[in-house]
């Protein structure tokens, strides 16, 4: 009697925590797509929270440093991605770079990113001569060397 | 040569460690005991081979060798001698030996410790271990060879990933890590032992299976807060934990080794749950396994995922056979595993740790779910989907509350059962701590349910477990009239696998006090600045004083020196966020500067500046209780080791029990309730 109790009180809760867990899994699943994938989804791909990859278009990006705006375009060679965010964009951050940007497409067709990823690959290398990426810091050593 | 000697090294270590594995069994069937000796010697020369390849590893990377193919991979002429050392274990090759030396270190002292002991236990867990040490001495002289001669020979190599030697941490917590990790092994061979010597039934193996998870577990939580330092110091987020599969990948067995702690004390007192214990030490084992298959075998997009290779296949594989084994040996030895004992009252102790194996497994299973969903979604449905950390947070966060409840709640309760009136009486008290610690939540601004919950059973069980030291402090005095100071001590190295059990809950309720705190009440801002201006955050002011910029060998650092201004906005410090360009990278490497008080933490990254100094943006982050997350891993440590320690009852069973010890355990132990 007090096995079949054990036995049956287990099976709800597992068969309890299944429903949650797959329940939970589809609501608070993030899709990985490029602009072009997305597009393709229309209204639909409107206010779900997304994954959205590609590369940073050329001379689409604009920084206002005070306001903290930051708005560029995200392409995959099919289609374009306006993409709208708050905060820094990390100091690399340039023209053709592979981004990862997460957030929601607002009303306005405007992607409204809440965290923006730089993608990098996991191979180290020596940068070759001339593609040094110190100019960007150089000034500032050579002007100042007090902390 | 450095790399030939230790190729070989490794090659007849295999050789060893097959020829070990394979001769206990026959030693023990054909009753040649005396065989046994060599299975013991294979573990002492595995070790002697590993440490001479480890060795030779760690010269080649310091005298910069770059004929051999993983220094010419992560060695770098410029790179600091300390991280030029701990590249060790920074790309796959290198860990893969690592771990082999940690898996050979950890055979060899279960050995030298334990090979007096009469039975067969020992003989066939150094079986086990000899046959896991195959595995990953074949992928060493295989497919993740480190020791490849590369030809030409290069004049420099890349250096380590520049993440990977940004911080001081990262010499502290893959050792941790591995140690923690590998160490799991050891329980899952006394469990196989126990099993094919059919020595399952008595609790002799699960005391000392218990002692080496106990170590091991420590390892693996201190590596767990040592990562979640790592990742809060290093990637500037100013977060410590992300759901990264990397993240679960440790998580897991931690969760499982959690819940054997507590179901192995189950099955030593009340004679239940010895297949489901021997179950937790295995999938423990296999959960460790299959973290390093997720993490080494880039099968996963992670944001720190170190190193990628194809050796997948050759885990998945020795999962499998891992699974199976376990299985077959499992289910033949069935009926010398399963034992006949009834649950007590419904308030009892075994109830708790019932309840406490079953949320520790939900969230388990939660956790591996979500981080193994990806795959699922790509293989079935063809999309790439990832899980957000929504999931994970609605999904754990009340278990992992529930769980902080029965902490408070198990140690009150007596084994057998209890009256509901005792019960009461025990449970009623610590509620006045909830309520009190719920309504400074409130107060504070909490809003959540689960967030004020936390808070509140963080106060239930901190009284729960305090009030375990005040009964039996309490009794001490009264039978020996002892100080509060003595009794406190004499009290715990009594009884110290209960007691080291109660330390590891303090500890882990400042980490969830911690947690709580720096999730509910986190602030943050971003700004950027001209020198001379000021952002305040929380009631916290920052001044930017001037951004600047400097070389050092291996790297040049641009940083923001930023006064800390006090209530009459004088300067009560200076915080250095930093940025760090690494030659190798074309990526900064984000250096968050930190200033902690008991309090917690104010939190400053450097996230852009204008190159000419002219301005600099900064995220100010300030994170109440942060540190005490970190300190609660140092006391969740000390428990582990009180527990570990613990007196000779078994061992020296006929020696006489001082009598203050058992005069101080009884009424604590049965209560009046009896």
């Amino acid at each position: 009697m007090k096995r079949a109790w054990v036995l049956g009180g287990g099976a709800v809760i597992i068969g309890v925590f299944a429903w949650l867990l797959f329940g939970g899994l589809e609501k608070n699943m993030v899709f990985f797509l490029t602009p072009q994938e997305l597009l393709a989804k229309g209204t639909e791909g409107v206010g779900v929270p997304v994954r959205l990859g590609g590369q940073v278009k050329p001379g689409s990006v604009k920084w206002d440093a005070q306001a903290l705006d930051l708005r560029f375009t995200v392409t995959d060679g099919g289609g374009e991605m306006p993409v709208r965010s708050t905060g820094a964009p990390p100091q690399m951050f340039r023209d053709g770079m592979g981004v990862i940007v997460e957030g929601r497409v607002g009303t306005g067709g405007v992607f409204e990113a809440s965290n923006l990823m730089v993608k990098h690959s996991n191979e180290y290398r020596a940068p070759k001569p001339g593609e040094e990426a110190h100019e960007k810091y150089r000034t500032l050593i050579q002007q100042s060397s007090t902390p | 040569m450095i790399g030939l000697l230790a190729h070989n090294a490794l090659l007849v270590s295999v050789a060893t460690v097959v020829f070990g594995a394979v001769i206990a069994p026959i030693a023990i069937r054909t009753g040649r005991r005396e065989w046994l000796q060599l299975t013991y010697g294979a573990v002492y020369t595995n070790f002697l081979l590993v440490t001479i390849a480890t060795v030779a590893m760690v010269v080649a990377l310091v005298i910069h060798d770059f004929s051999v193919s993983y220094v010419a991979a992560v060695g770098s002429r410029s790179t600091p001698l300390l991280f030029t050392i701990i590249s060790l274990w920074g790309a796959l090759e290198g860990s893969i030996l690592f771990w082999a030396w940690v898996l050979a270190l950890y055979a060899a002292a279960v050995v030298w410790l334990h090979h007096r002991r009469p039975g067969n236990l020992v003989p066939y867990a150094a079986m086990t271990m000899l046959a896991v040490a195959a595995f990953f001495g074949i992928l060493l002289v295989g497919p993740a060879d480190p020791f490849v001669p590369v030809f030409p020979v290069p004049s420099d190599g890349p250096g380590p990933n520049t993440l990977l030697q940004n911080h001081v941490l990262m010499a502290v917590h893959p050792p941790l890590l591995y140690l923690g990790y590998v160490g799991m092994t050891v329980p899952f061979a006394f469990a196989v032992g126990a099993i094919v010597s059919r020595e399952a039934n008595s609790n002799d193996w699960a005391i000392l299976s218990r002692r080496w998870m106990l170590a091991a577990w420590a390892f693996l939580g201190a590596a767990i807060i040592a990562g979640m330092w790592w990742s809060y110091e290093v990637l500037g987020w100013g977060g410590y934990w992300a759901w990264d599969p990397v993240e679960n990948a440790s998580f897991l067995p931690w969760l499982t080794a959690t819940a054997y702690l507590h179901s192995v004390m189950v099955q030593e007192r009340r004679n239940m749950l010895r297949l489901w214990t021997l179950n937790l030490c295995v999938a423990t084992f296999v959960l460790t396994i299959f973290g390093t298959f997720l993490t080494r075998s880039g099968i996963l997009s992670s944001v720190h995922a170190f190193t990628t290779g194809n050796i997948g296949y050759f885990f998945l594989a020795f999962i499998a056979i891992v699974l199976v084994s376990t299985l077959v040996l499992v289910a033949g030895n069935s009926e010398h595993i399963r034992t006949r004992a009834n649950l007590g009252g419904a308030a009892s102790r075994e109830t708790v740790f019932l309840l406490n194996n079953l949320f520790l497994t939900a969230v388990m299973l939660t956790v591996l779910v979500g981080t193994l969903y990806p795959l699922i979604a790509e293989a079935i449905r063809g999309v790439k989907v990832s899980v957000g950390e929504p999931f994970f947070n609605r999904m754990t966060i009340p278990a992992m509350v529930a769980l902080i409840f029965l902490m408070g709640v198990g140690p009150a309760l007596p084994w057998g059962s209890t009256t509901w009136t005792e019960a009461r009486r025990r449970l009623l008290p610590p509620l006045i701590a909830a309520a009190v610690m719920g309504v400074i939540a409130v107060l504070a601004g909490a809003r959540g349910v689960y967030s004020i919950l936390a808070f509140a059973f963080v106060g239930y069980a901190a009284v729960g477990n305090l009030r375990e030291y005040w009964v039996g402090m309490k009794a001490r005095r009264r039978a020996h009239g002892e100080g509060w100071g003595t009794a406190l001590v004499r009290l715990i190295g009594g009884n110290r696998r209960r007691y080291g059990g109660y330390v590891a809950h303090i500890g882990i309720l400042f980490v969830a006090l911690g947690v709580a705190a720096s999730s509910t009440f986190r602030s943050e801002r971003e700004a950027t600045l001209v020198p001379g201006q000021t952002l305040t955050v929380a009631g916290q002011t920052v001044r930017l004083k001037n951004v600047w910029g400097r070389e050092e060998p291996q790297r040049s650092v641009i940083g923001a020196t930023m006064d800390v201004l006090g209530r009459d906005s004088a300067v009560i410090g200076t915080i250095h966020p930093r940025m760090n360009f690494y030659r190798v990278s074309d990526e900064p490497v984000p250096t968050p500067d930190v200033r902690s008080s008991i309090k917690g933490d104010l939190y400053v990254n450097l996230m852009a500046f204008e190159s000419n100094g002219a301005n600099a943006t900064v995220k100010v982050i300030v994170e109440p209780l942060v540190p005490w997350i970190w300190f609660g891993g140092l006391v969740i440590v000390l428990g582990a080791l009180i527990g570990m320690f613990h007196g000779g009852r078994r061992r020296t069973p006929s020696a006489p029990t001082p009598p203050e010890q058992s005069a101080a355990e009884e009424p604590v132990l049965t209560g009046a309730g009896e």
